[in-house]
């Protein structure tokens, strides 16, 4: 058993970290939110030439090499620095799509402008009608003459608005919710037939609803049988937000304690009230509690058996979801009038927290399949 | 013991019920409903309509336009107010600087402001907290000097509820420096066009604009507008602040919102059967639901035991309406919030005019997540919930 990180990713973590100290206080935020694309491609330029684009993918393809544990140590970063950046939709989502559903010739081709930060991909999975069930596909794809083409609607494609390329999933064959017959396509943005229509979301980043119109496509490997690939790389993304989510609660819990020593009210420090300092302790339970929770989802991020990873990132969920909620009401209470106000940090945290408790599945989706399963000590 | 009402109190329910639903716009109700924003106008025209019905200040002394209701009556009313999702008569006009006025003001003051502050010809905002004093109000350090026959203003206010409407703002300051904390606060009456006062808007993190900061730069406001006597304005605050008995809890509110949650989720599909039918969703709501029923159980016994109790003295016993209320409707916003799942992503903007896309997912998720994160506020302002713990461990528990 060991916790401790290699020399490498010791100087990962150090690395991104003062990345965000220096780039993304809270002031820089604001100033990286006002861009047009609502993220800054500066510091997007930064995160290539610091090989973060690169990150989970080979070396042989230009890629950084890193696996679970190396996305866990710089999404924890960027959690606490509350990034704008499309690091999920491009690199853990699209990218994880590449990495398990794409031919070698197809990475060959895509990856090198990826990694370098010219080229972003978002994933087109969700539909209106399919909330949490990731084989709820209506999206089709017929294949005219040598070429697919793809109709339906996709919905809150995350950072959707500023990807130039688009991996849509479709049905080939089948009903609705069958788990065969879906397929991974890539789609230019701009490419006649695509309509999109951005928008902020709740936590200062982006998504888009994309409609497609009989658009010219071309399959990512062999069509039909995608939908273990997706739930490998969706089970990617819940445990990198999982991380995420560690970074902005600690984040969020420090800021708390700081407000507790600084705050004056009754002629002393509010944390000197133990009703509240019992508060900031029950917090600190839920941060190790979901820490722990992350670092299990990163151990099981690249487990083989599908059944026993699904389990292991429902009960990660779980554990965040609850977690980020308690710690994050409580942080909002905990400082009174000027936790309500988007002047202040606080309230950013807050909701980046509510937001990963509803992206791919929320705390009681989660735990009925849990349940469903056995629970997690089979 | 008997929990039904008597025929002439269901009689009046049934009237309330009528007016709130016939004669209150719809159009107003509904926007209400759906948490979006209402314009100043929909608050105005509201209460000149309950005003006009003489239902705007049904808890006043009767000359005022006070009805001698029951206190029974008075939740009747408010339930069935909240039921219909009317937007209440402003509390900053009636439930706080009104009664103040009715009890301590000078003849004059009832005069000119009683009528105005009923129907909302003068709107009115509530300048008590600071940065430096929330909980601990009564470290307030705004001042007021006296010069000749005005007071000179200096200091800031914060958390100003919707001072961008309001014509008038009822201060907390300090007019004896000298005096220890409680004994030197004095109860203004202040208009907002006076020169010196500066209204900056605080942005909620829903990215609603409802709170503000004030600043008063040498604010010169003549003595006439002191209500009371000089350096009591404490005493003043205590009996506003306690005012509001009946109705903190909004059970009427939380009824609504429960019944708009059972509708969208059984109208929201969850892979093959509504969300309505996931047994773990049902449980939380009927959990909800008891909680809601004792409490209103519990509302009913302090409203029962308000008829002994003197004006402006609440019963420590509405610290637990305040504390469970508040967390009983944010528990509603969660669950609201569930039902629209994913959809509480995207931020939604009220639909402008002349815009014709679409709202994206289902009915009410544009507002879900905004009042979620909105709603957090019910148990940090109007003394906090860890204050209200406080005043049941001294008050009730002895400790
Ligand atoms: C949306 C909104 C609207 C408001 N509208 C108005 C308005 O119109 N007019 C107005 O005057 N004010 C208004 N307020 C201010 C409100 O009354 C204050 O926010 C409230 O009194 C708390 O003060 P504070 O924010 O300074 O927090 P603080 O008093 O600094 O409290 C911070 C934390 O410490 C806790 N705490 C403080 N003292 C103790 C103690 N002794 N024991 C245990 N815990 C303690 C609090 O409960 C809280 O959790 C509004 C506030 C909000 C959020």
């Amino acid at each position: 058993m060991d916790f401790d990180l290699t020399e490498e990713q010791r100087l990962l973590r150090e690395s991104v970290e003062r990345l965000m100290t220096d780039r993304y206080d809270f002031e820089q935020r604001r100033a990286h939110a006002r861009a047009p694309a609502g993220w800054s491609g500066e510091i997007w330029a930064q995160y290539a030439e610091m090989g973060l684009l690169g990150l989970p993918f080979a070396e042989a393809e230009g890629g950084f090499g890193g696996g679970p544990v190396e996305l866990m140590i710089v999404m924890e970063a960027f959690g606490r620095g509350l990034i704008l950046e499309p690091y999920l939709a491009s690199v853990v989502l699209a990218g994880g799509l590449l990495r398990h559903a794409a031919s070698a010739e197809q990475r060959a081709a895509l990856l090198p402008a990826l990694i370098a930060g010219e080229r972003r991909l978002a994933f087109a999975h969700a539909e209106r009608q399919a909330r949490y069930h990731l084989a709820d596909v209506a999206t089709t794809a017929r294949r005219e003459g040598g070429r697919w083409r793809i109709d339906g609607e996709k919905s809150l494609v995350l950072h959707g608005d500023s990807a130039q390329q688009v991996i849509v999933s479709a049905r080939i064959a089948g009903g609705r919710r069958d788990r065969d017959g879906i397929g991974l396509f890539l789609v230019d943005a701009d490419a006649p037939g695509v309509r999109r229509r951005g928008y902020p979301t709740q936590d200062g980043l982006r998504a888009a609803e994309i409609g497609l119109d009989g658009v010219e496509a071309t399959a990512l490997g062999e069509p039909g049988a995608a939908l273990p690939a997706i739930e490998r790389v969706v089970d990617e993304a819940i445990a990198a937000l999982c991380a995420e989510a560690v970074g902005a609660m600690a984040a969020l819990h420090a800021l708390t304690l700081d407000y507790l020593k600084t705050r004056k009210q009754f002629g002393r420090a509010i944390g000197e009230f133990q009703v509240l300092q019992h508060r900031a302790v029950d917090m600190f339970v839920e941060l190790e509690q979901a820490r722990s929770m992350a670092m299990f989802a990163a151990l099981m991020a690249g487990e083989a058996d599908a059944d026993a990873r699904h389990r292991a990132m429902a009960a990660a969920k779980v554990q965040i979801g609850r977690s980020g909620r308690k710690l994050g009401q409580e942080a909002i209470q905990l400082h009174g009038g000027i936790g309500m106000t988007m002047e202040y940090k606080a309230g950013h945290y807050f909701k980046r927290l509510t937001m990963i408790e509803l992206l791919f599945g929320d705390t009681d989706t989660h735990l009925a399949a849990l349940a469903e399963a056995g629970g997690l000590l089979v | 013991m008997d929990l039904s009402f008597t025929s002439d109190e269901i009689a009046f329910r049934d009237e309330a019920r009528r007016f709130f639903r016939t004669e209150i716009p719809e159009a107003i109700r509904a926007r209400a409903a759906a948490g979006e924003h209402l314009a100043r106008e929909d608050i105005v025209t509201c209460q000149r309509l309950l005003n006009a019905r003489g239902w705007a200040v049904p808890h006043w002394p009767r000359e005022w336009g006070g009805r001698d209701w029951t206190p029974v009556q008075v939740y009747l009313y408010q339930d069935e107010m909240q039921r219909a999702c009317v937007p209440p008569p402003l509390p900053f006009n009636t439930s706080m600087v009104g009664p103040v006025i009715a009890e301590f003001g000078s003849e004059a003051q009832k005069q000119h402001f009683l009528p105005k502050i009923a129907n909302l010809d003068i709107w009115f905002c509530q300048g008590f907290s600071e940065p430096g004093a929330g909980s601990d109000l009564a470290s307030l350090r705004t001042s007021a000097r006296r010069e000749g026959d005005h007071y000179i203003v200096d200091g800031q206010k914060t958390w100003t509820t919707l001072a961008q409407y309001a014509d008038w703002i009822f201060c907390l300051v300090r007019t004896d420096p000298a005096a220890k904390k409680q004994e030197g606060i004095s109860f203004l009456l202040i208009d907002m066009k006076t020169p010196g006062i500066t209204v900056r808007p605080i942005v909620t993190i829903d990215g609603g604009r409802e709170v503000n900061e004030v600043f008063f730069d040498n604010v010169r406001v003549p003595v006439e507008n002191l209500v009371g006597a000089e350096n009591r304005g404490w005493d003043y605050a205590k009996f506003l602040l306690g005012n509001e008995r009946v109705g903190i809890a909004r059970i009427g509110t939380s009824k609504e919102r429960i019944a708009r949650i059972k509708r969208l989720a059984a109208m929201e599909q969850d892979g093959e059967r509504p969300i309505l039918e996931d047994r773990r969703f049902r449980e939380k709501l009927a959990l909800l639901e008891v909680e809601l029923k004792a409490l209103e159980i519990t509302q009913l016994r302090v409203v029962a035991n308000e008829r002994g109790r003197a004006r402006g003295k609440p019963d420590p016993a509405s610290s637990i309406l305040k504390i469970k209320g508040s967390e009983i409707q944010q528990a509603t916003t969660e669950l609201l919030m569930q039902v629209v799942g994913p959809y509480a992503l995207p931020y939604q903007s009220e639909p402008e005019a002349g815009s014709n896309e679409p709202p994206l997912g289902p009915e009410f998720a544009a507002s879900a997540a905004p009042t979620y994160f909105n709603w957090r506020k019910i148990s940090i302002y109007g003394g906090s919930n860890e204050i209200q713990r406080g005043i049941i461990a001294k008050a009730i528990l002895g400790l």
